[in-house]
């Protein structure tokens, strides 16, 4: 038996209008990723996290219970979590993250800092009053609930005088520059993804030599709803790798799974299991990118270690910084 | 058995966000799918446009296991937005269903 979609939605509706997070991971999780960096709060032109990359190991967790209980009698009482998650936060008891996927996820936000700074592109952070964006109730069809947060995301950054923000996965950049526009009046935020913005600077060069075929997993998000797909090659080219494509790529990608993980686990892992039988096929010796935080989460998964696969910051950031 | 709902029928075709009407019913949107369900996105929007509201409720599974990946819409040839019109029946399905 699948998991009860209802209660699965709504507990995860609850938590953002309670908690204004579909996942409530603490301040500290959420922001640690800027420590040693000396970014300046607040500016007009901020970096937007949206929490992706730090949510997804507490996802990770999450998911890895919930395909416990997804075929299992257990998933009938899935309503008990939603009615005491109410009162207090219960996702954080179903899912306690690896200390290992904290490091990997808070680092690949770091790096794709550092890559900016090195690109000499000035800009601030909200710290611990940014928001997330709200992408799972839009997608779940939540509207009501992603409304609120998408005019509490918005109040929050015209009260802070923020005028362009810099995303760093997909999902906010479609979010926030796709989305918000047709449900906000006179929406006047600029929203650039970080590889557009590192892509369009000419000064932006490497500094270190690196040989390596990389295979380049094109997110959906990206390629099919917000055109980044020519910026992801440029700067892997930039950087001296060797572009791998799969059968399937560019805006013929073919989605990770991820998306559909918070509810089947199960088919989620098949769809994710796929994709990486088309990396296997062309990745010989080299690595894959992905860049998507979920993206990665569910092709890691799938291929159990066969084969390396890594955010695309990671590799950018060999080339690029010191 | 099921019966042809007109109030669904109204709420479907008078949406604004859900536009299969265009649909030419060529099929490959189902053809390129990667979840490889019969129903996705072809069949189910058909029993939307019919007001056979039964059926699309008891295909809520199927509903929110879309990926909303866009291959069927990059592959489309009548310009059918179909993961907005995914999400207008997971819409429907919070409020009226779920209660959300």
């Amino acid at each position: 038996m699948p998991l009860p979609i209802g209660d699965v939605i709504g507990l995860m509706v609850d938590n953002l209008n309670k908690r204004k997070t579909v996942f409530p991971i603490p301040h500290k999780r959420a922001t640690e990723w800027a420590k040693g960096l000396n970014i300046p709060e607040g500016g007009k032109t901020v970096i937007y996290t949206g929490s992706m990359y730090q949510l997804l190991p507490y996802m990770i967790a999450a998911v890895k219970n919930m395909e416990l209980v997804e075929d299992s009698f257990l998933g009938k009482f899935v309503f008990m979590g939603r009615f005491f998650n109410r009162m207090f936060n219960v996702s954080a008891f179903v899912s306690m993250p690896k200390k290992a996927d904290v490091k990997r996820y808070r680092q690949i936000v770091h790096n794709i800092a550092k890559l900016l700074k090195k690109a000499g592109v000035e800009f601030g952070y909200l710290y611990k009053k940014e928001l997330y964006a709200g992408t799972l109730a839009y997608d779940l069809g939540v509207d009501d609930a992603f409304s609120l947060q998408a005019k509490r995301v918005y109040d929050l950054l015209k009260e802070n005088g923020v005028s362009t923000v810099i995303t760093v996965d997909p999902h906010t950049t479609n979010i926030m520059r796709s989305v918000y526009p047709t449900i906000i009046d006179g929406y006047d935020i600029e929203v650039k993804s970080y590889l557009e913005v590192l892509a369009a600077s000419d000064d932006f060069q490497p500094i270190h030599s690196v040989e390596k075929e990389i295979t380049v997993h094109d997110s959906c998000v990206y390629a099919r709803h917000e055109g980044v797909i020519d910026e992801p090659r440029q700067l892997l080219e930039r950087a001296g790798y060797t572009i791998k494509e799969p059968k399937d790529n560019k805006a013929l990608t073919h989605c990770c799974g991820g998306p559909i993980e918070s509810i089947f686990p199960k088919m989620s892992h098949t769809i994710g299991t796929n994709r990486v039988q088309q990396l296997k096929d062309v990745t010989n010796g080299g690595a894959v990118a992905t860049m998507c935080p979920i993206c990665m989460a569910s092709l890691k998964k799938a291929s159990g270690g066969a084969l390396e696969i890594e955010d695309i910051s990671s590799f950018l950031v060999k080339a690029f910084c010191d | 058995m099921t019966k042809v709902n007109p109030d669904f029928i109204k709420k479907v075709t008078t949406s604004e966000e859900f536009n299969a009407t265009a649909c030419i019913n060529c099929g490959v949107c189902t053809a390129v799918c990667p979840m490889d369900v019969e129903l996705l996105p072809r069949k189910l929007f058909r029993y939307a446009l019919l007001g056979l509201e039964d059926k699309v409720l008891e295909n809520t599974n199927v509903i929110y296991q879309c990926l909303l990946c866009k291959m069927c819409e990059e592959n489309c040839t009548a310009d059918v937005h179909i993961a907005e019109n995914v999400r207008f029946l997971r819409s429907y399905i919070s409020k009226e269903v779920f209660k959300l």
